[in-house]
């Protein structure tokens, strides 16, 4: 399990706070506010969820039915590199699934999962937008094209 | 405004010039018009992508120095009626899926006797493969500000929102530099051009759910909640947004209007097909020559799209299909691709325009695969509210997983048709009423790959690796290499003497022809 150190992380959550004060009045406020909490620390964690729950005047419930909605939040943290391989149309054509093949083989894990040692997740994405260049291949932000499955090995071993 | 929009066009239409001279390979420049030189694109004919690749996104004087703005201005000066007359007259429909003609929504807007009133851009871009909308909203952000607020002069708002897929942060930051320029101008803000019309535009982010593409359920989201889809009571034009009359476009629609006013509507009528006027972006993707976004009128083939455009299929393979439509959409087999793209024609195929992805696909890509695809997808995004779409997509695509897993009988290509036909019919919005299209569509004219997977257990393509056989051939060595690797330890042999594969046995991993040293594993 992890813990999420309210000591380590708290000039973000004063910033967050912040951020929920500039934001009370706009409408629909809820999910900009998921949006700057999942970004900030790299998923949402329950106390976040409080937090939220008592600045804005939202139920806790409220705030667990919309962002379960989305796949963009997550409940757990992330490795510290994001693998998404591009399962859209045009990638998927051009071989993506033996790329995500590649990459579960290789590092042990399955899509949605993390690796042990918290440094690798596999994502999914559906569509970068960049599908004349497919295969594509994201890692946190850094975008890869006509990607092959036998750079996985040596994309792995520059990022260690 | 210290300068007014022609003193500043004047000035930037120099200045870009002089700078796309550097380059005068890339460009065609006329005396006042600029278009991209080569042979990918004289067969197009580029409206919403007019400033595409040519103007710095980033300046707004760029914009104005090819038109921008000018739209606005002229609308200004016309009455709201007016506006939506020469839009209904052009007979834009919009690009965002359904076709549905663009001015009779902003009329029926405008007939609503209510303060409040909102126009919505939708950016959401779902459908996976196909990347106009961001490439508009990268490449010319101004074109789609600009037809958002003619949209709200036209109807009576004064308040946009811009909702955009999360996936495409760099066009999130360059509708964020447009906004601030525009509004510095004076083209966006209070009292647009001394005209006394205020227009304001807020973005908003996808959080990841192509459902949210879906009108409804993108207002949902916008609102703060779940986004799924509402009962159709009213229309979203007379209560949408908060309750309020919304109008709201695809990215693509939005391109288009700016021009319309500016050239008028039998300029765009004159476009394209009596019944679908004007042009629309494909993105030409998958097995394709020279991938790449292409404008051409509606009503050109798909042949031309194809090999004139396209540059036809590469390695050599023979063609097969191309799906349209995306999820929602269906596959239009090469013996057919005299279709002509239009609303209408596509959908006498049975597949539809949808947003404009254009996926060729070749001999070796398995229509059941691309089908159980699709399929994979919609189960995936459904949000859950209705049966049809929650429960049946979910028993329709492990009927699908059957068929591509070798364990389907020749009765379950009547169960596909049959399931399908009701989830079309009794689901919620149009993610379930199209979702089984993909199915369909494929069974409808590559039924014998159907029949082959089901009764002979056979893949053409080679795809579905559970029916695949792999077999010794006579080029083996005996090196045992295979035998170490097999992790069911289905191969037999001694050392120096032919293998052999117990296909009883074998789970068709492919270790055995991996690790093969002489290429002695056939596999079919
Ligand atoms: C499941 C679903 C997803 C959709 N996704 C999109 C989308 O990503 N972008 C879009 O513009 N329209 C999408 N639409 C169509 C919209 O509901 C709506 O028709 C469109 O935004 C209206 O704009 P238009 O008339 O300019 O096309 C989707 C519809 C459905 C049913
Ligand atoms: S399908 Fe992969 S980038 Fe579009």
């Amino acid at each position: 399990m992890f813990l999420f150190d309210q000591e380590e992380n708290r000039e973000k959550i004063e910033e967050f706070i912040a951020f929920m004060d500039k934001n009370r009045e706009m409408d629909g406020a809820l999910l900009p506010v998921l949006q700057e909490a999942q970004n900030k620390f790299g998923y949402i964690p329950e106390e976040i969820v409080e937090l939220i729950s008592s600045h804005m005047q939202i139920l806790t419930s409220t705030i667990y039915g919309v962002a379960t909605f989305y796949s963009q939040f997550s409940f757990v943290p992330r490795g510290k590199y994001s693998i998404s391989v591009c399962m859209g149309t045009a990638c998927y054509v051009k071989g993506a699934t033996d790329i995500l093949e590649e990459f579960s083989k290789v590092l042990g894990i399955g899509l949605g999962e993390t690796t042990p040692d918290r440094k690798f997740s596999i994502v999914e994405t559906r569509c970068v937008g960049l599908c004349s260049d497919a295969p594509v291949v994201m890692i946190n932000n850094q975008v890869y094209t006509h990607f092959k499955r036998a750079d996985v090995d040596h994309i792995l071993s520059i990022l260690g | 405004m210290a300068q007014t929009l022609a003193e500043i066009k004047e000035m930037a239409w120099w200045e870009l010039v002089k700078r796309l001279n550097e380059t005068p390979d890339e460009y065609n420049i006329g005396h006042d018009s600029i278009s991209l030189k080569g042979d990918y694109y004289q067969l197009q004919e580029r409206i919403a992508l007019r400033n595409i690749g040519i103007i710095n996104p980033d300046s707004i004087e760029e914009y104005i120095a090819t038109d921008g703005y000018f739209a606005l201005q002229k609308a200004l000066l016309m009455k709201p009626e007016e506006v939506v007359k020469v839009v209904k007259d052009s007979g834009l429909r919009g690009r965002g899926g359904a076709g549905f003609s663009a001015g009779r929504k902003w009329e029926s807007a405008a007939k609503q006797q209510v303060e409040q009133k909102y126009v919505i851009c939708n950016a959401d871009e779902g459908d996976p493969g196909a990347y106009m909308d961001r490439s508009i909203l990268e490449g010319d952000p101004h074109s789609v500000l600009e037809g958002m607020a003619i949209c709200g002069y036209a109807i009576g708002a004064n308040k946009g929102y811009i909702y955009v897929r999360a996936e495409y942060p760099k066009a999130v930051s360059s509708l964020i530099n447009a906004i601030d320029q525009a509004q510095k101008l004076g083209v966006l803000g209070d009292n647009i051009l001394d005209s006394g019309f205020d227009f304001h535009i807020e973005l908003r982010l996808g959080a990841g759910a192509f459902v949210c593409g879906e009108s409804t359920a993108l207002m949902e989201s916008i609102e703060g909640k779940r986004g799924m889809p509402r009962n159709k009571e009213f229309r979203t034009t007379e209560r949408g947004l908060w309750g309020k009359p919304t109008v709201i476009n695809n990215v693509e629609t939005l391109a288009n209007v700016a021009p319309i006013i500016n050239k008028g509507a039998d300029w765009f009528s004159a476009i394209g097909t009596p019944l679908s006027a004007g042009t629309k972006v494909f993105a030409l993707v998958g097995k394709v020559n020279h991938p790449g976004l292409v404008e051409v009128p509606m009503g050109m083939s798909i042949y031309d799209i194809v090999y004139k455009i396209g540059g036809g299929i590469p390695d050599g393979k023979k063609a097969k299909a191309v799906q349209t439509g995306g999820p929602s959409g269906g596959c239009i087999p090469s013996k057919m691709w005299d279709t002509k793209v239009d609303f209408e024609s596509l959908e006498e195929v049975g597949s539809i325009m949808g947003s404009g992805g254009m996926v060729v696909m070749d001999e070796k890509d398995c229509m059941v695969d691309i089908a159980k695809f699709f399929l994979e997808f919609s189960v995936d995004e459904s949000c859950g509210k209705c049966t049809p779409c929650r429960i049946g997509n979910k028993r329709l695509l492990e009927l699908l997983e059957k068929f591509t897993e070798g364990e389907a009988d020749y009765t379950d290509i009547n169960k596909l048709k049959n399931l399908s036909n009701v989830i079309c019919t009794t689901s919620l919005c149009g993610l379930g009423q199209s979702s089984p299209n993909p199915v369909l569509s494929t069974l409808n004219y590559f039924y014998d790959e159907y029949k082959e997977h089901a009764e002979d257990k056979h893949c053409r393509s080679g795809v579905c690796k559970q029916l695949l056989r792999y077999e010794v051939n006579e080029r083996c060595v005996g090196c045992t290499r295979c035998l170490q690797h097999c992790p069911v330890d289905c191969i037999t042999g001694a050392i120096r003497e032919r293998h052999y594969i117990d296909s009883e046995k074998c789970i068709r991993c492919g270790e055995c022809f991996n690790n093969c040293p002489v290429d002695a594993i056939t596999v079919y």
